[in-house]
This record gives C-alpha cells, structure tokens and sequence, in this order.
C-alpha cells in the first residue's frame, strides 16, 4: 500500500471534492445552461445556438455525476446507502427528471415541428433546473442532520418524511444552488454564443451572481446560529470503519468551528465570494472567458466551504448524532481505497486530457449562421 | 419479519428497470463496432456511400442511445436507494469495479459519442475516426466492468466476511477481475450485442432491398451486417456461459435447474431437449434427451459430472445448519465477546453464515429455527425448476434460429444472389425481435437463476432491501413505468419515422425521397 489507511481516508474525502467540484463545473454547467435556455434564447435558432455549444459535451459532463455515484458506493458505501435510501422520493424525482434531457438534446431538433422543439425545450428546462434545486435542498438537510438509525447489524432506517426536506434553510440551500449554476452558465453563454444571445446571457448570469452573493453570505450566519455536530471522541482513525464507535455532541455555530480552528480555511468562503463578484465584473467589462474561470473557481470555493465545515461529517444524524457518517468511519477497507486511489490517479488525468481535447477542438462561437447552414448537423 | 410483498416488490422494480434498460444496451455494444467498421471502409476508400451508410446508422444508434444514457442513470443509483443494505454489506467490493466503470468507460463513450456525433466538420477524416473507435471501446469496457461486477455476484470471489464492519470486504483486487463467471458473461453478453446489433441492420436492410430502395446502400449496409452477424452469432453460441457453469456452487444451482436434472446423472449426461418439469414429483415428464450432450456443454469432457438437485440440496442442507453456528458466533463478537476463542470458531464458520441467514425469512433470531424451518429453507436455496427450464430453452432457440439466418445471409450474399432470395430478406425482416427476447430470457436465466441469493452464498435477496415501506415501492414502480413507457414511445415512434425515411433522412439529395420520379426509377437501376 502506498499510504496508510489514515492518510487514504483523507485523500478520498478530497477525491470524492474533486469528482463533486468536476460535476458542478461541467454538468453543473449545462443544468445552468438548460435552466436559461428559454430566457436567452427567443427564437428557434437562437436556441439552438444555445444548445450546440454543449450539444457535443453534455453526455461526457453528465458522467462526472454518474462517477461521483459510483466513487461514492467504493469508497463510502455506507453514505451511498444512507443518503439515496433516505432521500429516497428526492432521488426518484432527480432520476424522472433527469431521463427527459438526453431524449431533449438528441431529439430536439430532429424533426422540423415547433411544437415538437418547444416541448423538448420545456423538458430541458425540468430536467434541469429540479435535480439543480434537489442536490441543493438535500445538501442544506444533510448540514442539518438527517434523522436516520443503524442497529447492530449495521441496517440503515431513515426515520424523515419527504416534506420534512422542504424546510426554509433546505429551500434556501436549493436556490443557492440553482443561482451558482445558472450564474456560470450565464459567463459560458456570454463566451460561445454571439449577438443578442450573449447579452441576455451575460445579464441573466450577473442577476443570478448577485443573488447567489446575498443568500450565501445570508446561509453563512444562518449557519453560525444553527445546530452544528463536534466529534468528542471516537476510535482511532487508522482502524477498521465502524460508525457505531463514537461520541458526537450538537452545539450552536459548530460548524465554524473548523474555520476557528484553521483561519486559513476562511480562504475557501473568501473565494467563493470574491470569485462571484469578478465575475460580475468580467461580464460586465466583456471578458466572459475570465467570468467562466472566476465562476469556476467559485465552485471549487463553495464545495470547499461546505466540505470544511462539516469535516470530517459527511452525514449527520439526527436522530442518534454518535452514529453519523464521518469520512474516518464510513469508508471502504484498506484495500478498496488503495486500489481505488490507484485507478483515479491513473485514469482521471487522462479523462482530463481528452476531455480537453474535445473542448478545443469544438470551440467556437456558436452563431445563427452557423447553424442555419448545418441545419442537419447540428442539434 | 420480513415483508415478503415488500421484497417481492423491489425485486420487480429492479427487474423492470434493469430489463428495460437492457432493451438499449445491446444495440449500442454491437452498432458501435459496426459503424467502426462502415466508417474505416469511408476513410480508406474515401467512397462517400460509406459515409453516408455510417451517418444514417449512426442517428438509429442515437436515438437508441439516448434511451439507454437516460435509463442508465437509474442503475447506478438503485443499488442505493434501494438495496440500501446490499450497498453497505458488499460495497467494499461491489463499488470498485462500478466506479471504475464510470472512470474508464462511461467517461470514454460519452466524451467521443458528442464526438461522433457533432464533429464531422470539425474533425479530420481520421480523427473522426478515432472518435468513433473510442467511443466503441469506452462502450465495450463498460459491459466489461459491469460483468465484473455482476459475475461477483454469481461467483463472489476475492473477498472475505469482517465481523467488525459487519460486511464482505475486497482481499484481492485481481481475483475479482479475473473472476472466471466475469469474464465468460463478459464474451457471451457483448457478443449478444453485436447479434442484436447486426440483426438491426440486416433486417431493417432487407426491408430497403424488399421494397427496391436505394439499393446500394441497403446492400452494402446487409454485408456489413451478415459478417460481422455472423462471426458474432457464432460467437455467443461456441463461448455461450455454460462453460462458466461449473464455477462456484450457485451457477451449479443454476445448471441443475436449467436442465431439471434432479438426480446427478452418470457422466456423462444427457441434455433434455424438452419436456415437462414437475418440482413436486422431481421429475421431467414428456422428456425428449440426447445423449452427452449435457455433458459436454457444462464440463466440456465426457467423465465430469453434473450434479443434479436432490444431491445439492444435501450440501445446502449442511452447510444451513452450518450457518446457524456462524450466526450464534456473529452475534457473539458483534456484542462484544470477541475473544480468540469466539473468533477462530467464527472464522471456520463464515464461509456457511449466508446459508444461515436464508433462516431470517422465517426466525429472526437464526439460532431458534425448527427442523421445519431448516427444510424450507433447503427449498428456498433452489429458483423454481419452470421459469429456467423454460427461459433457456427459448434463448438458446433464438439463437438457433439467428444463426441460420446470418449463415444463409451471409452465403447468398456472397453469392451476390440476395436480391433475389425475398424469403429469407422477409425471414431477416421478421427476425429483428429475436436478438431482444433472447437476451432478456437470457438475463432471466443468469439473475432469476441466482435467486435466493443477491450475492451467491453471502447475502440473500430478502436481506439485501432498504428499509422503506410497501407504498414507497408502489409509487416509485409506478413512476418508473409511466416513465419508461413515455421513453419507449417516443423512442420506438422516431425510430421507425427515420427507419421509414431511410438515408434520405441525411439530406444529402442523393437518395430515394429526395429524387425526382425517373430518377428513382434509376436510383434502382443502376445501384442493383
């Protein structure tokens, strides 16, 4: 083994950012853009311009999510048990939701009908905006506490009600969640579309910064005030994972306790506010490719800021806080982590590489005319 | 207890979703390598028809594809949702070659199928090319990786009970890759593929041929597809998985079920062609044998047996009253008494604590349960007799029946006469289904066949649910089926528009709707 078991929990909780950072930045990207596609684009065409600039990307970005599920029932499987078991109608509402936009951007604009494209948009636009909101809502109960049990024998009960997850600071979570992406979709759109497309997409984009800037930075002292989890003991975190094995208390403001702790980590909140307004600010000065990184580094800024809050939870009870799920005792063995940590660090720059490739070689801006004259060709 | 509507319930809703996403999975495994092939004859001979051959195949293999993408995501999900208790107890295992999959594979066919798709005027001849080798790759290792997951399940090698985190844990990474079952599912399901893919196009060329459109391209297209057809039939039938039969004690299960053989048979044995099985009496009624055969196919030698029913349900029976041991022994280290002693018996009991928890269905307590209780459970270690008998007997008929029309296809067609064999383009025609009803009873045979068991001798199906409620499951099986049949709508209405439109649909103003009335009349002529 190359790193001790310790040491290996560690870097999966970092793997397993990265694979979350790589979905908001790239799937994330074209919920944002589904979501504004109707706004942006009043015409057929215009749309559709709209669509081809990630007509040739949006399967391989939609597998950084299907990735994260599965990196999540290797390295964590008692998290991918308890929080798709538990949040069971939110996820068969993301999956329903989800099935309409691979039929909408290969369907789409295979037949002439208005009604038929219009249709389609308006699928584009459900599937993407409902798992958007969902994954923010179910963040925003996950940082709460989810009242779910293990016994003995280590079988998971979810003890909640679909409803209970509509609760002000989950809805809250929901909407930040929707505006991040819509608003780095907004810079993406500025970059690869032209004319009136760009404009609308580039005002669309800041009015969903400006909104992510207010309710973050309201969610961050609505955090401060709230119920946070603290390990007070547990067992040493180089032995087998056993969520049964240790003591939790439930405090107000707890989860700043990490920032407290390690004031440099206030660099990850920072950064996501300050990236924000950049952004703004590049858009409005017309340099939309500095707004797509600025977004992007956003991202990075707000998955950081709630990955370091709750570390090292990733799923708090509750119900019976002792047995929530941390990143020290929910993981795979040894064994599963190395093997694991092998096969990522080999495949996921090479998954990097060629992705790249396919970006550079699609990259243009996308333009009424181009469209009209591949008018078969193009989605 | 256990609910058994409940059970009964998730195990339909993971059978809907995983049968119907396999409608789709096997057109993409086969129609990428075919339209590898249309599209390396375009770059190396620069013949546009090839082009065009490849383009109009590759928007039917789209439009099956999207379905597949969006289907797809429900099964990398629904281990969690709701197997919530398998994904703890063998995730350790499970999970890696399934995160591999979306690592190696997924990330490889959905990069290069945008690719495939939106680049032709962006990519050179060449690099198109590549594109489209790729994606086929990235589709084919993902059928790899997830029969190396799915072969675990029949054949749970590499891997060994913890009692202190209560689950299956990984002990050689190369075991579970090389896993025997793995890999001979693995030739058999993506040759299935290639069939069902080769089938699509020869049948829907036949029916260009038959109605005397754009010849050239529907003949060349019905080559393509009664070689590759062809080589990829005999394929599924010379390496069919009986040969992975032998491996491990529930694919013996399934073999004796397979061929009702009740009693384990002198070597070797006879394979029932047909007949009547009767699981009360034990027997076989109306039996129509031959002689060998069966032996042959699962042993591949003449003086290995097969064992038959009534002497594995003597095994299980031990190895039953073995797991209650195990079981008494769990309970002991998982309450904390987990001296030496307590540990080593547990250990040379663990292999049987599966077979011990196939008694939770009837005493929650394992330890308790009567001799009555012991002898059903013995029952229970067997799927019924009918269901398999049945289904195998179907997908190996297909397969007879597709193997004759690839072989008098690919003859005649060699020939140069198929034009004039109407018959057998009608006979290609019909059979397009085939490949389809073969490869679910197939799937019936390998996961029905593992029942009582989610993981074969570790974990059974009743034990392996979420904790959810029968109104859950209502519901959800309710929205997967307005769904899917929403998506199958859509789908199959499209496919036959674009079918019906043929290459036309390229708007190239080359084929047969897009010409004028005498030059259609030339369009037949002069490509015959």
């Amino acid at each position: 083994m190359i790193f001790d078991y310790e040491t290996l929990k560690f870097i999966w909780w970092l793997l397993i950012g990265v694979l979350l950072i790589g979905f908001a930045i790239t799937d994330g990207m074209d919920m944002g853009v589904a979501i504004l596609l109707r706004l942006v684009g009043k015409t057929d065409i215009e749309r559709r311009t709209v669509i081809n600039t990630i007509g040739a990307h949006w399967d391989g970005n939609q597998v950084w999510f299907i990735t994260a599920g599965g990196a999540l029932f290797a390295a964590w499987p008692m998290v991918y048990a308890a929080a798709f078991s538990g949040f069971y109608f939110a996820m068969m509402l993301v999956l329903f939701a989800l099935f309409l936009r691979p039929l909408a951007f290969d369907y789409r604009s295979k037949l002439e009908s208005a009604k038929w494209r219009n249709n389609w948009d308006w699928a584009l636009l459900v599937g993407s905006i409902v798992p958007a909101l969902i994954f923010g809502v179910a963040f925003g109960n996950v940082l709460q506490g989810v009242p779910f049990n293990i016994d003995n024998f280590m079988r998971i009960t979810y003890q909640g009600s679909f409803f209970g997850l509509l609760n002000p600071f989950a809805l809250v979570a929901g909407v930040i969640s929707v505006a991040m992406l819509v608003g780095h979709a907004g810079m993406w759109l500025q970059l690869r579309t032209d004319a009136e497309v760009a404009q609308r997409s580039a005002q669309f984009g800041r009015y969903a910064l400006i909104l992510f800037i207010v309710l973050f930075a309201a969610a961050g002292f609505w955090v401060a005030n709230m119920d946070g989890y603290q390990v007070v003991s547990m067992s040493d975190t180089q032995s087998y994972a056993n969520p049964l094995a240790k003591v939790v208390t439930t405090s107000s403001g707890a989860w700043l306790d990490n920032y407290t702790k390690m004031p440099l980590t206030m660099a990850f909140p920072a950064l996501a506010l300050v990236m924000a307004t950049m952004a703004i600010i590049f858009s409005v000065i017309n340099k939309p490719a500095l707004g797509l990184a600025s977004t992007s580094l956003m991202l990075v800024g707000v998955i950081m800021t709630a990955g370091t809050a709750m570390f090292p939870f990733v799923m708090p009870s509750s119900n019976n806080p002792n047995i929530s799920l941390t990143m020290w005792d929910a993981v795979s063995s040894h064994l599963t982590l190395n093997v694991m940590f092998i096969v990522a660090i080999i495949l996921v720059p090479i998954i990097l590489i060629y992705t790249t490739w396919c970006y550079v070689k699609m990259w243009r801006k996308v333009t009424k005319d181009e469209i009209e004259n591949n008018t078969h060709g193009s989605y | 207890m256990i609910d058994e509507a409940f059970v009964d319930l998730s195990r339909l809703q993971f059978a809907i979703t995983a049968l119907f996403h396999f409608l789709f999975v096997p057109l993409t495994l086969g129609m990428t390598w075919i339209l590898v092939i249309m599209e390396s004859v375009y770059v190396m001979t620069g013949r546009e028809i090839y082009r065009d051959m490849t383009k109009f195949w590759g928007k039917l293999f789209g439009i099956n594809f999207a379905v597949g993408v969006a289907t797809g995501l429900t099964m990398e999900f629904e281990f969690g949702t709701n197997w919530s208790y398998y994904s703890h107890y063998v995730g350790d295992v499970f999970g890696a070659p399934l995160a591999i999959e979306g690592l190696m594979a997924f990330f490889l066919e959905s990069t290069f199928v945008g690719m495939f798709f939106l680049g032709w005027q962006r990519l050179s001849k060449r690099q198109h090319l590549g594109a489209t080798f790729l994606m086929a790759i990235g589709t084919n290792l993902s059928a790899l990786w997830i029969l190396i997951a799915n072969g675990w399940m029949q054949n749970p090698v590499g891997a060994e009970f913890n009692y202190q985190t209560m689950r299956m844990e990984m002990t050689s990474f190369a075991e579970l890759v090389f896993n025997p079952v793995a890999q001979v599912k693995f030739i058999h399901t993506v040759s299935a593929g290639y069939v069902a893919a080769s089938m699509f196009v020869l049948g829907i060329s036949s029916w260009y041929i038959l109605k005397g459109r754009d010849l050239a391209f529907a003949k060349r297209s019905f080559s393509v597809a009664s070689g590759f057809g062809l080589a990829s039939i005999l394929c599924v039938i010379l390496l069919g998985d009986e040969s992975g039969y032998e491996v491990g004690e529930v694919q013996k299960v399934k073999l004796a079920t397979i061929e009702a053989e009740w009693h384990t048979e002198e070597a070797p044995a006879a394979f029932t062609a047909i007949g009547i099985p009767d699981s009360d009496e034990q027997v076989t009624h109306a039996a129509v044998k031959i002689p060998y055969a069966l032996g042959l196919i699962a042993t591949r030698s003449l003086d290995e047996q097969v064992t038959g029913i009534s002497d594995l349900e003597k095994k299980h029976e031990v190895r039953i009253r073995n797991g209650m041991i195990a079981y008494k022994y769990l309970e002991k280290l998982r309450n904390g008494e987990d001296t030496p002693a307590n540990i080593a018996k547990f250990d040379t009991l663990k292999d049987d604590l599966g077979y011990g928890l196939l008694l939770k269905r009837y005493t929650p307590n394992v330890v308790d349960a009567t001799e009555e209780q012991i002898q059903q459970a013995v029952k229970d270690s067997f799927p019924r007799v009918g269901p398999m008998f049945w289904s195998f007997r179907i997908m190996v008929g297909c397969g007879v029946i597709m193997l004759v029309v690839f072989a008098l296809s690919f003859y005649y067609n060699a020939h140069r006469v198929i034009e004039q064999k109407r018959w057998l383009l009608k006979a290609a025609l019909w059979s397009i289904p085939l490949p389809w009803v073969a490869i679910e009873f197939g799937w019936i045979v390998a996961e029905y066949g593992r029942q009582p068991w989610a993981i074969s001798e570790v974990l059974p199906t009743f034990l392996a649910t979420s904790s959810l409620t029968v109104n859950d499951l209502l519901l959800s099986i309710t929205g997967f089926v307005i769904f899917y049949i929403i998506l199958a709508v859509i789908e199959g209405w499209l496919m036959l528009k674009f079918v019906k439109q043929g290459p036309s649909s390229l708007h190239t103003g080359k084929y047969y709707f897009e010409l004028e009335k005498t030059d259609k009349q030339l369009n037949q002529g002069a490509q015959s």
